[in-house]
């Protein structure tokens, strides 16, 4: 990935931000459509943004029409659908996946009077695209320090999809918090290349499990991983991903990262129907109740617990950001300095693991 | 025991047997079927609706036993609308068994709804711990579920029923040429069907081995893609069940393995690795092949022809 091209897209997209506010009308009717990459049944990533299509129904009853597509692949079938969905009377398409990120670009073009966003990309090359994400890293720091303080064996595994920043972002965060508490802890990434797939991501977890992990992060979107470790009878802990995967409470899941889509979808929704919609690059995180912490069970002591928690409300309360100088980059040149924190720019356009961590980013 | 920095070679073996599971049996299962002459690219929708079949009865009876059955079931009823449209309407084979998986899907995510986030009964291991605990031998031969072992037996049964039986013989003739079986008197679509739902019953117990073994839970689409796996191994197996338990395993065996290499920090990089199952499996199954050129690579010469017997 190269920066200066990311900063340049970044920079035109806050152009566009501050120029582009030709969407000042009001409408009577909305319909809004999603995209989905999975099936909302995963319980994890589509199930999250499928909540909040529901709670933009919920909110605003028959003044918005909702419609979804479910298990759209990534790529040129992701234009086809989005093609229909324009043609088929949406106002507003939300593409809650990286890999639709061209597609739904090249779609805006031909509709300028459809609103298109993009959830976890960069690119808006249109007026009529925005993007949007949720500071995950936030999470993975709170899990980083559940998992180097609950590790016995000293290693920690995260079970890649695939090799974007979002991912290295929390890949990066979690090994930098669970080495903070515990300096021996070494990480174990497993590259799945899929984002739903929950025989692999069972297989993905076996083998962390089979070379000595005991506390496995997943960045997938289904619960395999966690139900390949409850079979090891409570040896192995793990975290909900996405959602709060709340069955496996009484097994491994130790903590979780909950998605909530629905107060931003209320509100995207509500701003098009009320003619206050204007393009934007959204990233909220713990602050802006996008990412939640889900409970952490009684398997984590009490004061592991309260120090997770009081990180928790420190990254909401803005006083800590989990990339905080001084870090230095793999190969052991600075990237930030003692005290400096992480532009967004250089996380969102995160390819380099931070020092430490063994092997290296498929490119 | 370790070589490559960290990986357990016993392990890894025990591993793979497990994890070929499903995409074997649902690849014999698709062998006879092809060797009948039919083509049904319905396996993922068969799975898939045997992971359900299977994983609902597994919960509601308790028995994860009565679960297989209750996938194998599933998986046959639904190769039966198959086996109706072909056999009886006589429909294009192509097109209705990609019609079914988009069926099959769709099907079990519908009567999915409810079952998300419970666990199903255990399937434990088959044998005591005493021979499970032996060093080598123990986690590889005598470690494994039921399934495992049946899946291995099926292999043997299939291989012997196809070559040196009757009813084999009866299925290769109507496989190699429909109205020279006719003409002896054979009921040559009744044959078919039952070849068909054999075959759905072989996926729907892989289905459901997915579902009650490897990925103990129920969600959408569980199966992702495992059957169009296990159609292209029965081709590069050349239709032989011996050659689909290699392909199963190896693909089973090099899935596993790369994510190994990945844990265990190996400098070959990841893009590699994650293609390499479905190379390797392709190569080595195409240069078994490669020896015998005249017979060509084995398809039954009625592949893919429906039949009716007025022709």
């Amino acid at each position: 990935m190269k920066r200066r091209n990311l900063l340049a897209t970044a920079a035109m997209g806050l152009t566009l931000a501050f120029g582009g506010a030709a969407f000042a009308q009001g409408m009577d009717k909305v319909k809004a459509c999603f995209v989905y990459v999975g099936p909302i049944g995963d319980g994890g990533w589509t199930f999250q943004h499928h909540e909040g299509a529901l709670a933009v129904q919920k909110e605003f009853g028959d003044k918005v029409e909702i419609q979804w597509q479910e298990n759209v692949p990534e790529g040129a079938d992701a234009e086809r659908v989005l093609t229909q969905m324009a043609l088929g009377g949406c106002n507003i398409i939300f593409t809650t996946s990286f890999g639709y990120m061209d597609p739904t670009n090249a779609v805006a073009a031909k509709f300028p009077d459809v609103k298109f966003e993009h959830a976890t990309g960069f690119k808006r090359e249109h007026p009529n695209v925005t993007t949007y994400n949720a500071r995950f890293y936030e999470g993975r720091a709170v899990q980083g320090h559940i998992a180097g303080k609950m590790t016995k064996s000293n290693k920690i595994g995260y079970i890649g999809s695939f090799p974007i920043p979002e991912v290295i972002m929390g890949i990066n965060s979690y090994y930098l918090h669970a080495k903070k508490v515990n300096p021996n802890v070494e990480l174990s990434v497993v590259w799945a290349f899929t984002w739903f797939d929950p025989a692999k991501e069972a297989d993905a977890a076996k083998a962390l499990i089979d070379q000595g992990v005991d506390v496995i992060a997943s960045h997938t979107d289904s619960t395999a991983p966690l139900a390949e470790a409850a079979k090891t009878n409570g040896a192995v802990i793990g975290f909900g991903q996405a959602s709060d995967m709340a069955e496996y409470k009484d097994g491994p899941r130790v903590s979780s990262i909950i998605d909530n889509w629905a107060p931003y979808y209320v509100k995207r929704v509500g701003a098009l129907l009320d003619g206050t919609y204007a393009q934007q690059d959204a990233w909220e995180g713990i602050a802006g109740g996008e990412v939640e912490i889900g409970e952490i069970t009684d398997k984590v002591p009490a004061d592991v617990k309260a120090e997770a928690e009081a990180l928790r409300d420190a990254i909401a309360a803005g006083t800590y950001h989990p990339f905080t100088g001084p870090i230095n980059k793999q190969d052991g040149s600075p990237w930030l300095a003692e005290g400096a924190t992480a532009p967004d720019g250089d996380l969102l356009g995160m390819n380099f693991y931070v020092e430490g961590i063994v092997g290296d980013i498929p490119q | 025991m370790d070589f490559l920095g960290g990986i357990n070679p016993v392990i890894l073996i025990a591993t793979l047997m497990a994890s070929a599971v499903p995409i074997l049996m649902a690849a014999l299962g698709e062998t006879v079927v092809e060797r009948a002459g039919v083509l049904n690219l319905g396996v993922e929708g068969m799975m898939v609706i045997g992971a359900l079949g299977g994983f609902i009865v597994a919960v509601e009876t308790g028995s994860p036993v009565l679960g297989f059955i209750g996938g194998a079931a599933a998986g046959a009823a639904l190769s039966l609308i198959f086996a109706l449209l072909t056999q009886v309407f006589l429909a294009n084979q192509v097109a209705t068994g990609l019609a079914l998986t988009l069926f099959g899907l769709g099907v079990s995510s519908l009567g999915g709804q409810g079952y998300n986030g419970i666990k199903p009964p255990a399937t434990g291991q088959l044998l005591p711990d005493a021979l499970a605990d032996l060093p080598v031998v123990g986690p590889i031969v005598f470690g494994h579920d039921w399934m495992v072992y049946f899946s291995i037996a099926m292999t043997a049964v299939l291989w012997w029923v196809l070559k040196s039986t009757r009813i084999g013989l009866i299925i290769r003739a109507v496989g190699e040429s429909h109205e020279a079986a006719h003409a002896l008197g054979y009921k040559v679509n009744r044959i078919r069907l039952m070849c068909i739902a054999f075959g759905g019953a072989m996926a729907g117990m892989g289905g459901a081995y997915v579902s009650l073994v490897r990925v103990p839970q129920w969600v959408d689409g569980i199966t992702a893609g495992a059957g169009w796996i296990a159609l292209a191994i029965v081709v590069f197996a050349s239709w032989r069940p011996w050659r689909v338990l290699i392909g199963a395993y190896l693909f089973g065996g090099i899935t596993v393995l790369q994510l190994n290499l990945q844990v265990a920090g190996s400098g070959i990089p990841v893009e590699y690795l994650s293609m390499a199952p479905y190379l390797i499996t392709i190569l080595v199954l195409v240069i078994m092949s490669a020896g015998r050129r005249g017979k060509a690579n084995g398809a039954p010469a009625a592949l893919g022809q429906n039949f009716h017997a007025s022709r």
